[in-house]
């Protein structure tokens, strides 16, 4: 539903696409990317070179370690995704005459009030230099901040860090789209399997933190939809245990707390790590553990390598000298939805694309199988989450036997018929 | 079905034959008859092997060692020589297909995936899957000739019948692009559904096939217009739109009939080539992904990667008579020219 009118604004530029897709044969795919015409830009704003697309990138890198942490979250998480995504844009752009660039902005660590304001003026300068798309590692409520800022300005908004239904839900945003998936399809994804497996009777330990809440609140909807029994839920107490060193004396009421309940498996609602990884083998039954920590569900683990996603772990870890995490998949699949809409739509006319990202015909390959497209209703990122435990892949949600009369992904997450999100115009 | 072709040492494809009806086992008893007996070779990608299977008595005959990850296949002109791209060595392994042992390794750029042999069978066209572009080796002084940069991720190598056009499919740029064998130049470039597999050109050239894995669909262009004609999609009751997902694809010489191999449906769906209607879909193992006919197009194999094995079906009877077991992850196959 993109609006005629603006695709007039860029003849030439659709011209020259034309030309490479309807076959007169053309030597410039084999020419470098320097080479272009000025005739792409009428969109652009004046700071930027005309024929190139630029995406904006905001991130908080987390402070290094203070001594020595075998999973520290590297400093480059997420924006080393975009960066390689910003190069399969390219490279793919060298056939299509689109260039891309990644504009990144790292803010001081420290969230909060000020944290947000500094988010806001960050997204603003980008909008002011031309951006219309923008990938924001941030969390919910200064996705929120960023996106009212830009309202009206034409920008597009991707969320890649903040699961929170609230985002998809009474607070979603037209101008939003969300590449992370929410909470409800992290936990429907596991309570999938858990049916798959008979998993029955649930005993729930919920963190101190609000998003644990919000875990926690997301998978009792979950056991809901899906008949699980929540057995028992406790909250946990014991402080963040898993971060302590080895030679600490171990807490035994951590360890008995579990006793006396009737369960087939604990589920652990720690979305910051801090104590999750401290309970499996420490139970007093012997169960498995899941949720945030133990069996978990993700877009992407190093142990993921079909559908194609061994090439992209290859070339991920070449280009950054790690492992990919799935804050760096999910910033791939932004900048990349950005590319694909444009060689879909044979433009990076953000007039064009932006109300194309929601429209059925979008569609992302991303190394799942299945093409990812996004919800109309809500603009989240439609896709198959991976069930995964630290060394090994157990399942792909949706399940097999899981059907929906749209598609199986829209077993996962907040379906049309419940959903609270009105976009306001 | 199967056990005829066990039990028979020489006469099975003649008596297979019999089995389909008069027309072909005419055709059999004219041309092939009894002896002619081929030789299978499947790529096992967790195996770092190669089986090899007679095609008289339908049995692994042996299984050679190579290199890491091997995955796309393709015999000599004369037979003797079998290339192997393996991948995670970076380089194309040349067996002598007399001894089974690796004779020398081909210089072909990094994480080879596929590839076609020219028809002159001395040039060897690469698709470097981690380096996005095509590597064209001289295969006798074992030097590269060209590297063309192509889209992201490529795969699927097609060459028109007179060897003046190759195709290669760049799985996540989501194109075929064309490429001039004279000036490795790229000379266009069409878009198809997402993530492209496999290229095959028709017998005369005219029309080119390109499956799309993730996109469901097979994109048929017309070659000189570079431009889609038409897209063949897919629909199997029982079996998810999402699990349909188009791999490799063979055409008969004759331009009747085409096979498509369908990845997790775990079908093989045949096609009318000229009217691009699907006619049947032949049950086979689990995630079949290449296909190869044997050089009379009697019969054609399938690499079945989930469950570790290969698939034969009768191509005019469009039956599958048999399933034979191979390496960890079978993913290419090739049949020897005699």
């Amino acid at each position: 539903m993109h609006n005629p009118a603006r695709i007039l604004l860029a003849p030439l530029a659709l011209g020259l696409f034309g030309l490479g897709f309807t076959g007169v044969p053309a030597a410039w795919a084999q020419e470098p990317v320097a080479k272009e015409t000025a005739a792409q830009g009428s969109v652009a704003a004046p700071a930027i070179v005309p024929s190139e697309t630029a995406i904006g990138f905001i991130y908080r890198p987390e402070v290094a370690p203070s001594s020595y942490d075998a999973e520290a979250v590297p400093e480059d998480e997420g924006v080393a995704g975009a960066r390689m995504a910003v190069k399969d844009n390219n490279n793919t752009g060298r056939f299509t005459k689109q260039t891309y660039r990644l504009d990144e902005v790292a803010l001081e660590p420290g969230s909060g009030r000020d944290g947000g304001q500094k988010a806001v003026a960050a997204a603003r300068d980008l909008a002011g230099r031309g951006i219309r798309y923008l990938v924001v590692a941030l969390p919910a409520d200064e996705v929120l901040a960023v996106a009212d800022a830009l309202k009206g300005q034409g920008v597009t908004v991707f969320n890649i860090a903040a699961p929170d239904d609230r985002l998809r839900g009474a607070d979603c945003r037209r101008n939003v789209f969300h590449v992370i998936p929410s909470r409800a399809m992290q936990t429907d994804a596991l309570a999938q399997f858990f049916t798959l497996m008979r998993w029955r009777k649930m005993f729930l330990i919920v963190g101190p933190q609000e998003n644990d809440r919000l875990y926690a609140e997301a998978f009792k909807n979950s056991a809901r939809k899906f008949a699980l029994k929540i057995n028992a839920e406790k909250p946990w107490t014991f402080g963040p245990l898993a971060k302590a060193r080895g030679d600490t004396p171990t807490r035994s009421e951590a360890m008995v707390f579990t006793r006396g309940v009737d369960y087939d498996l604990a589920v652990v609602a720690d979305e910051a790590g801090d104590w999750g990884d401290y309970v499996p083998f420490r139970t007093v039954d012997p169960r498995p553990v899941a949720g945030t920590q133990g069996l978990i569900a993700t877009t992407w683990h190093p142990m993921l390598e079909t559908w194609g996603a061994a090439q992209a772990q290859n070339r991920f870890r070449r280009q950054s000298g790690r492992l990919m995490r799935p804050l760096d998949y999910q910033a791939w699949a932004a900048v990349r939805s950005v590319g694909e809409a444009a060689t879909q739509k044979k433009t990076a006319d953000p007039a064009v694309l932006a109300p194309y990202f929601a429209e059925p015909t979008f569609s992302l390959p991303a190394y799942k199988g299945v093409s990812l497209t996004y919800r109309p209703w809500d603009h989240q990122l439609r896709q198959p989450l991976i069930v995964v435990q630290p060394k090994a892949l157990v399942s792909v949600a949706p399940e097999q036997g899981f059907t929906h009369q749209r598609t199986p992904l829209d077993t996962l997450g907040i379906d049309l018929p419940e959903t609270t999100c009105k976009f306001a115009d | 079905m199967s056990r005829g072709f066990r039990a028979g040492a020489p006469g099975t494809v003649l008596g297979l034959a019999l089995l389909a009806g008069p027309s072909l086992a005419g055709l059999s008893l004219a041309g092939v008859s009894p002896a002619q007996a081929y030789t299978v070779y499947v790529t096992n990608e967790k195996g770092n092997s190669v089986s090899v299977i007679d095609t008289e008595t339908m049995a692994v005959t042996g299984t050679w060692k190579v290199g890491r990850r091997p995955r796309g296949v393709t015999t000599s002109k004369d037979g003797k020589e079998l290339f192997v791209c393996a991948s995670d060595d970076d380089r194309i392994d040349v067996l002598d297909t007399s001894t089974g042992k690796v004779v020398r390794s081909l210089r072909s750029g990094p994480d080879p995936e596929q590839f076609i042999l020219g028809p002159q069978g001395n040039l060897l066209y690469v698709a470097n899957e981690d380096d996005s572009q095509v590597t064209v080796i001289d295969v006798e002084k074992n030097k590269v000739l060209a590297e063309v940069p192509v889209g992201v991720e490529p795969e699927g190598m097609g060459l028109s019948p007179d060897g003046k056009i190759l195709v290669n499919t760049s799985e996540t740029t989501n194109m075929a692009h064309f490429i001039d064998t004279t000036t490795f130049a790229v000379i266009d470039n069409v878009l198809v559904d997402a993530r492209p597999r496999f290229a095959e050109f028709t017998a005369d050239g005219k029309y080119l096939w390109v499956s799309a894995e993730v996109g469901g669909t097979i994109s048929v262009i017309d070659v000189a217009a570079r431009r889609v004609i038409k897209k063949i999609t897919f629909k199997i009751p029982s079996v998810n739109d999402e699990a349909i997902q188009p791999v490799g694809i063979r055409i008969t010489k004759d331009g009747t009939k085409a096979f498509v191999a369908l990845g997790p449906a775990n079908r093989i769906a045949v096609i009318d080539a000229k009217t691009y209607a699907v006619e049947k879909y032949l049950p086979v193992g689990q995630r079949v992904w290449q296909l190869a006919f044997t050089p009379d197009q009697k019969l054609l194999f399938s690499t079945n990667g989930s469950s570790n094995d290969i698939s034969v079906v009768d191509v005019a009877a469009e039956k599958v008579v048999k399933s034979i077991p191979v390496g960890l992850l079978p993913w290419g196959v090739a049949v020897s020219p005699n």
